[in-house]
């Protein structure tokens, strides 16, 4: 860092920079499951076969994800319906 | 009631070893009757930093095959009257471990009085780590200032909280605690190190206690004597501050600010 960039401290300090790269990190990785349950593939294959006795769809319809908001997590399950099918 | 409390960190090389050693020691030293067991089996490190490598004839492994009796392994330790060593095998790998070997060997701690188990995890989030913090009910997560400890701590948090026995078994979860270490309070200052808020505020997990970076670590470690030992000195007192915190008393935090060093600090020295 120059002596300049020092005196007006244009450049961010790496600490801080570490700070904002840990955080996004740890985001994504605790809402991709790594901390959370892992249940998701097993909740979203029972789901394919209870549906599938009423509707005939495609597994790759129906999407489940959790996400993590704060203080609390929020389950989202998206069901594609063909369209003959109502 | 035996208390087992793991040292883990994901990470390799952020100063576990040196944490049980010290940490243990200062458990013995308040008069708690304590057992440190190393679980980084193929790399034993811990009867070095104990200071009781010439000592070690059977170990853990040993024990766990029923080639030795547990009382044939465990070493007593040379600073404290009520601190043994069970040390790792040098020869084994890992999957030497087995979990039902490693209960039965915690059981028998407990059958034979101890107040605390401390269990030092090899690096990594593979088999010695995880059987290092399954039986835990404590977990002192031991985080270095720096990106790539903190986010190992983190998945760790997570194997703790998936694949720990209290988890299991759907118990009250392991307490977890953070313990900074290799803290440069100058660094900090100077903005080139992330601050123990900053890991806390990351991990969002309550803080044991902040140990600085000192030079005094590698001179115990060269006598295989635990830092806690060293009279005097910043690593000791913080170390010694850290087991009152665990035993549930207040200790402000030390070693945390930097001061520069004035004018007249640097005319009439001292501290
Ligand atoms: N507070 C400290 N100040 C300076 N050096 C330290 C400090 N704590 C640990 N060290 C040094 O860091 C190195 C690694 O420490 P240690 O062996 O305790 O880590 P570890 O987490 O057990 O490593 P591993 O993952 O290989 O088991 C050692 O050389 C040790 O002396
Ligand atoms: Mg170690």
């Amino acid at each position: 860092m120059s002596l300049l960039s020092r005196i007006f401290g244009e450049k961010k300090k790496t600490a801080a920079v570490a700070k904002e790269r840990l955080q996004l990190i740890i985001a994504r990785e605790h809402g991709s499951g790594t901390r959370g349950p892992d249940f998701l593939p097993a909740l979203q294959r029972e789901l394919i076969e209870v549906i599938s006795k009423y509707v005939s769809v495609n597994p790759e319809d129906i999407k489940v994800n959790l996400e993590k908001q704060d203080n609390y997590e929020v389950l989202e399950v998206n069901i594609v319906l063909p369209d003959q099918a109502r | 009631m035996t208390r087992v409390v793991v040292v883990t960190s994901g990470k390799g090389g952020v100063g576990k070893t040196t944490t049980s050693a010290a940490f243990a020691s200062g458990l013995a030293l308040r008069g708690f009757k304590t057992a440190v067991i190393d679980f980084d089996v193929g790399l034993r490190n811990l009867d070095l930093i104990m200071g009781c490598e010439r000592r070690v004839v059977y170990d853990f492994v040993n024990v766990i095959n029923g080639e030795a009796k547990l009382n044939q392994a465990l070493i007593k330790d040379k600073h404290c009257e009520n601190l043994f060593v069970l040390p790792a095998s040098q020869t084994r790998d890992k999957d030497a471990l087995t979990e039902e070997g490693v209960e039965t060997v915690i059981r028998e701690l407990e059958h034979m009085g101890f107040d605390y188990i401390v269990c030092d995890s090899p690096a990594g989030i593979e088999r010695g780590a995880v059987m290092a913090l399954t039986f835990a009910d404590e977990a002192i997560v031991t985080t270095n200032p720096e990106v790539s400890s903190v986010r190992d701590s983190d998945r760790i948090l997570g194997i703790l909280q998936s694949k720990s026995k209290r988890a299991a078994e759907g118990r009250e979860p392991v307490k977890e605690h953070l313990l900074v270490t290799r803290y440069s309070p100058k660094r900090v200052e100077e903005g080139e190190m992330l601050s123990y808020k900053d890991v806390q505020e990351l991990l969002r997990v309550p803080l044991l206690g902040v140990i600085p970076e000192s030079e005094s670590v590698l001179h115990a470690s060269n006598q295989g004597t635990p830092a806690i030992h060293l009279k005097g000195t910043d690593v000791a007192e913080a170390y010694t501050d850290v087991v009152a915190r665990f035993l549930g008393e207040e200790r402000a935090l030390r070693f945390v600010a930097y001061e520069k060093p004035g004018l007249f600090k640097r005319l009439f020295g001292g501290n």
